[in-house]
């Protein structure tokens, strides 16, 4: 039998460890293990998004990474956007728009259009569709996600901090 | 699903890597992005004993090298869309990653998997063939280069020997003037394609076809490689509707596409003519007079 490893992870900014077998995807010892449950297993195979987290600020499927990949790499989950119970203002924007239905794609959702903000901060509509091309809203909530994200955009340069 | 259980190892240096993989012997398979080989597991495709992990046997950014872009194995498609050098050297190779999945897909698939991998849907592997390039790899009896015609042999099938591994791949600088497309048909964004073609072309002085390579992907076992029958029909001619339609009708008898789910094998053969034409219509219209040839 394979032995288990210590993974250590700056997890939404606190340390965190977890001993992993090498066939443990980081999806599987974020939920799991760690019980951050805010990262959906849709598809596991890298289709869907909504187990997007970002490695190192980078998004990346949670699902086809194994957790020992992962050891000493910080790691964002959707509720690591957010200050406790104050909402970061892209996740406010979901809110403020119902861009959440059964609320299972939302986590992918609000980290793949974060993410894509931050390195797009003037997108336009077609662009942020472009960009959450790879996430799936199976309720096909799709539009007022598009309007959360773009809504979020156009604050956020009112704001000129995006 | 879940993967199954195996044994991993990371390899911090390609000649580890080989030595890792002869010990590991056939149960052994190499992890590099993971995008295609861990979907494989989770679906219990593949159910490997030992996991290389290469991702720390890293060499660098693509670079240039006396008239050739190499790009280090571990050089992931989001690296290319993004590196200034890439796009500069070779922007045809950009432009294929950026029809690569998804995002994430992009930020940890690498091109080094992506032609050992050598799904004949794979967007790297059309454009490595229709640039000519080639692929470096290491292995134990040391490093050889293989022309990338030589190197996708058929379905998920390489030219790479037990015990190697792809270091690099390599490809001509595209010289100003040299015309280039890359395009493919999906129904959705981020599904394997269901037809690819990859052309790039110099013009004469005249503004007549010097030179054209032309590759469509995703519709046999490996990269077809169409160039001669393009040559055959453009070689000193202008490149215009009626030029181009040609090729794409002899492109489209050249290949026999198998039925998928997407598209059948008869839709997909007609959008090779569609897709061929279109490409060597748009690699022209960059193209510059007089240009790399």
């Amino acid at each position: 039998m394979t032995a288990r490893s210590l993974v250590t992870l700056e997890l939404n900014g606190e340390r965190r460890e977890a001993w992993v077998f090498p066939h443990q995807t980081l999806m599987e010892v974020l939920r799991d293990d760690l019980g951050f449950t805010e990262v959906k297993y849709g598809c596991g195979e890298g289709l869907c998004g909504t187990c997007a987290v970002l490695l190192n600020g980078e998004s990346v499927n949670a699902c086809l990474l194994f957790a020992i990949q992962a050891d000493g790499c910080a790691v964002t989950t959707v509720k690591g956007l957010s200050e406790g119970a104050d909402l970061h203002p892209l996740q406010r924007s979901f809110l403020d728009h119902g861009a959440s239905q059964c609320g299972f794609c939302t986590p992918g959702m609000v980290v793949t259009a974060y993410e894509f903000v931050r390195e797009h901060p003037r997108a336009g509509r077609e662009e942020i569709r472009a960009a959450l091309a790879g996430n799936l809203c199976r309720c096909t909530g799709y539009v007022k996600i598009l309007d959360a994200v773009e809504a979020y955009v156009r604050s956020a340069e009112a704001d000129g901090s995006p | 699903m879940y993967p199954s259980l195996f044994d991993y190892a990371g390899a911090t240096s390609w000649p580890q890597a080989v030595q890792l993989l002869q010990e590991g012997g056939e149960e052994a398979k190499v992890l590099a992005g993971g995008q295609s080989l861990v979907p494989m597991m989770a679906l219990r495709l593949a159910t490997p004993a030992l996991l290389i992990d290469v991702n720390g046997a890293g060499d660098g950014e693509p670079r240039r090298e006396s008239g050739r872009l190499v790009v280090p194995a571990l050089t992931r498609h989001a690296t290319l869309q993004r590196s200034v050098v890439v796009r500069d050297a070779c922007p045809i190779l950009a432009e294929a990653a950026s029809w690569i999945g998804n995002i994430r897909v992009r930020h940890r698939g690498t091109i080094g998997g992506s032609v050992a991998h050598a799904d004949p849907a794979g967007e790297l592997p059309c454009s490595l063939v229709a640039l000519e390039g080639a692929v470096r790899v290491l292995g134990p009896s040391g490093e050889r280069i293989i022309a990338a015609s030589n190197f996708f042999q058929t379905y998920f099938t390489t030219a790479l020997e037990p015990g190697e591994v792809v270091t690099a791949v390599e490809v001509p600088v595209i010289a100003s003037g040299r015309g280039w497309a890359f395009l493919e048909l999906i129904r959705r964004v981020g599904d394997f394609a269901l037809v690819e073609a990859a052309a790039l072309i110099d013009l004469d002085d005249a503004g007549q076809c010097a030179r054209v390579r032309l590759t469509v992907g995703a519709v046999g076992e490996r990269p077809v490689d169409l160039s001669d029958e393009a040559g055959a029909v453009l070689q000193n001619g202008s490149i215009d509707e009626a030029s181009a339609a040609e090729v794409g009708r002899r492109a489209s008898a050249a290949v026999d596409p198998p039925d998928a789910v997407h598209g059948s094998g008869a839709y997909r053969r007609e959008m090779v003519a569609v897709y061929v034409r279109r490409a060597l219509l748009a690699a022209a219209a960059r193209a510059g007079r007089g240009g790399a040839a």
